[in-house]
């Protein structure tokens, strides 16, 4: 594989296509700067701000421009909220889509074969080998990514929290709890 | 040789990303790969479109080949995407693409181990 990258990318190179070291920025932002940090600061963001998360609601990608984030992939984001009623959550059952600007990279279990058939077929099942169970009440909802539309779930507010920061919030927000295979957090939880 | 090849190459890419789950790139030519994908796409090589359904096309294709399709050889998938993709849009032939993996095997060898590979017109020959 490493010679075919090589060749590729000198290739690309030669014919001006690509920039080494363009290449290495990309892949420097992607280990330092971008990750699952940003989607829990506009998560957070909307567990304090009403007016942020009713924006975030009607329209993501607009409202998390007003944060600052640049989104590389110029996708169009949806936020899905999660409430006691129903759960969100989210798969690419083609390939392996993902809001890469909210979350970083995604993990291998999101990119592997099992999670992506059997997220749409029993999402039940899928959420209890992650350890999470939900009431029988609660609605399912999965939601299928596409490389236009992108899935960001917002989590149910931790209890416990209230008069927290921003910044303490966004602590409790985890990557899986934001594709909706897992939850935020508990105060007081070892970090 | 390979193996020495990666070794040498992960030297140039400090700090493979990690996650609870381990690294995000498991070698250092996974992040090659998908920077590139990503350069390409701002040129306006291909749109996502394009790329996405290529790729569910590759994993397909792995499938049916045998691949458990279990995460691992996802980049392997993207990078058969992005030499379908090249190949579709004029930028580089298989052939080409041939050409030049052959000419940095010939250069991975010749090279004395802890040297840096550098490419040079007789490894084409």
């Amino acid at each position: 594989m490493e010679l075919r990258v090589r060749a590729l990318e000198t290739i690309l190179t030669e014919k001006g296509y690509i920039d080494p070291a363009a290449l290495d920025a990309i892949i420097q932002a992607y280990e330092t700067r971008i990750g699952p940090h940003n989607g829990a600061q506009v998560v957070a963001r909307a567990w304090t701000d009403p007016a942020f998360k009713r924006a975030l609601l009607e329209d993501a990608t607009r409202a998390v421009s007003t944060l600052g984030h640049v989104s590389r992939v110029g996708d169009h984001l949806v936020a899905v909220e999660n409430t006691a009623q129903r759960h969100n959550m989210v798969v690419c059952t083609l390939c392996s889509c993902y809001p890469w600007e909210m979350l970083g990279l995604p993990p291998v279990w999101y990119k592997a074969a099992p999670y992506r058939s059997r997220a749409v077929k029993d999402p039940r099942g899928v959420l209890a080998d992650f350890g999470v169970s939900l009431p029988k009440e609660t609605e399912i909802r999965v939601w299928d990514s596409t490389a236009e539309t992108r899935f960001l779930v917002l989590p149910m507010r931790p209890e416990g929290t209230e008069g927290w920061s921003e910044q303490q919030l966004a602590a409790l927000v985890t990557r899986d709890s934001m594709i909706g295979t897992g939850f935020p957090k508990s105060p007081g939880a070892p970090s | 040789m390979m193996d020495a090849a990666a070794a040498r190459a992960a030297a140039d890419v400090p700090g493979i990303p990690r996650d609870k789950d381990g690294p995000v790139f498991r070698e250092p030519w996974e992040a090659q790969a998908f920077a590139m994908a990503l350069a390409l796409h701002e040129r306006g090589v291909f749109t996502w479109a394009e790329w996405a359904a290529t790729l569910a096309d590759q994993i397909k294709r792995a499938q049916a080949d045998g691949d458990p399709d279990t995460g691992e050889t996802y980049y392997r998938h993207w990078m058969a995407t992005l030499e379908t993709l090249v190949a579709a849009k004029g930028v580089a032939t298989p052939e080409l693409l041939h050409r030049y993996r052959d000419a940095w095997d010939h250069a991975a060898d010749r090279t004395p181990h802890g040297a840096p590979i550098e490419l040079t017109p007789q490894d084409f020959e």
